[in-house]
């Protein structure tokens, strides 16, 4: 007999981050953003069509300091998402899930995304 | 759909300070504690205890503030050698067995009950829909043609496809410790009851391993495991859960091509 309603127990308040945990959410938060981001290029392709002046200002908008922090933003989450997207593969064809091999593999995609990011920006 | 806040009557409030009398070091054991005769919001109790009279694990901190602090603290245990899993709980954030869990070197302490989990009193979760989730993939041996008389063999091969596997105690560390449980664990089975229906599936005596995979193939039973690691992180045996659901994923789709 339970004379109160039982209360749930404390979760994601108190569990602690692990390497694994932060990037798994972070898959999920940068897969959100791209698609955010995948709109806005839609946004851009629509001001070529309705013509120069339009574009004109998307483009101007695009190279305000807002605009390439966007397109950095957006650069960023790309290049995690796939780098991650490929440690997914890697797992779904049934290697990494030794915890050494999944921190490592972790460590190895955030290397790979800032590297791919600052060479992007630095050619372009 | 994720619900990240507690319920406003789950949220623990500041509980009561208990300090033990007399001299020496003292060390705070923060303690989650809720009382269904009270009801109320749970609370956080501090303990502040001497390291030097108590053993060496967090379970022996739990047992020394029961008998010295305050009787009335309520958990599970048995075995105290990491084998029935009864005193699983949350430890400083990470889920582990509180008897094979040696107190931090030096901070606070702080212990939850298994996280995400109906609260029945103090440190001890309702575990009833965690061993229904297991009774549903009927872990036993299905077998029709069994050796008449004997016993059945297995090569030494086969019996290695055990390891990993046989070993788990279902202290549901791994399944509570998964955000994809605490979201969905009405309906996802966990990375626990998903190993040991994995043991019965690579067990080469068992013959109705079409017949289980049929019962996974489903968007959430199986497939809300995202990879978190969560399990294999907290996994206080140190078998790898992931793993084990990753393989149930490659047969399913082994037998699809």
């Amino acid at each position: 007999m339970h004379s109160s309603p039982r209360p749930t127990s404390p979760h994601a308040q108190i569990y602690r981050w692990y390497l694994t945990s932060a990037l798994s959410i972070a898959h999920r938060i940068t897969g959100l953003l791209l698609s955010l981001g995948t709109l806005l290029l839609g946004l851009g392709l629509l001001t070529i069509a309705v013509g120069p002046a339009a574009y004109g200002h998307f483009q101007a908008q695009l190279l305000s300091w807002y605009g390439l922090c966007g397109l950095l933003l957006w650069t960023l989450c790309l290049y995690y998402h796939l780098c991650n997207g490929i440690r997914h593969l890697f797992w779904d064809a049934g290697y990494g899930f030794a915890l050494h091999h999944a921190n490592a593999s972790a460590w190895a995609v955030l290397a790979a995304t800032v590297v791919l990011t600052t060479s992007t920006w630095m050619l372009a | 759909m994720a619900k990240f806040r507690l319920p406003a009557a789950s949220r623990v409030r500041p509980g009561t300070r208990h300090t033990e009398a007399g001299g020496g070091q003292r060390r705070r054991v923060h303690v989650y504690r809720w009382n269904p005769d009270q009801g109320g919001n749970p609370q956080l109790d501090c303990y502040e205890i001497d390291p030097q009279r108590c053993g060496p694990m967090v379970l022996d901190a739990l047992f020394y503030i029961k008998d010295h602090l305050d009787s009335t603290l309520t958990f599970r245990r048995s075995c105290r050698e990491g084998i029935c899993g009864s005193c699983a709980m949350n430890v400083n954030g990470a889920n582990t067995l509180s008897c094979t869990q040696a107190l931090p070197a030096k901070g606070d302490i702080h212990v939850y009950p298994l996280p995400h989990m109906p609260v029945l009193k103090d440190l001890v979760p309702d575990m009833s829909g965690f061993y229904a989730q297991y009774a549903a993939v009927r872990p036993w041996l299905r077998a029709d043609n069994q050796p008449q008389g004997r016993e059945q063999l297995q090569s030494s091969g086969q019996r290695a496809e055990l390891d990993g596997l046989y070993e788990c105690i279902l202290c549901a560390c791994c399944s509570t410790s998964c955000p994809s449980y605490w979201w969905n664990g009405d309906r996802y089975l966990g990375p626990a009851v998903l190993l040991q229906a994995y043991r019965w599936i690579v067990d080469s005596r068992d013959q109705d391993t079409g017949g289980r995979l049929d019962e996974l193939e489903d968007p959430f039973k199986l497939f809300r495991c995202h990879t978190i690691m969560n399990c294999t992180q907290s996994c206080p045996k140190g078998l790898n859960p992931a793993r084990a659901i990753a393989e149930i994923k490659k047969l399913l789709l082994a037998r699809t091509l």
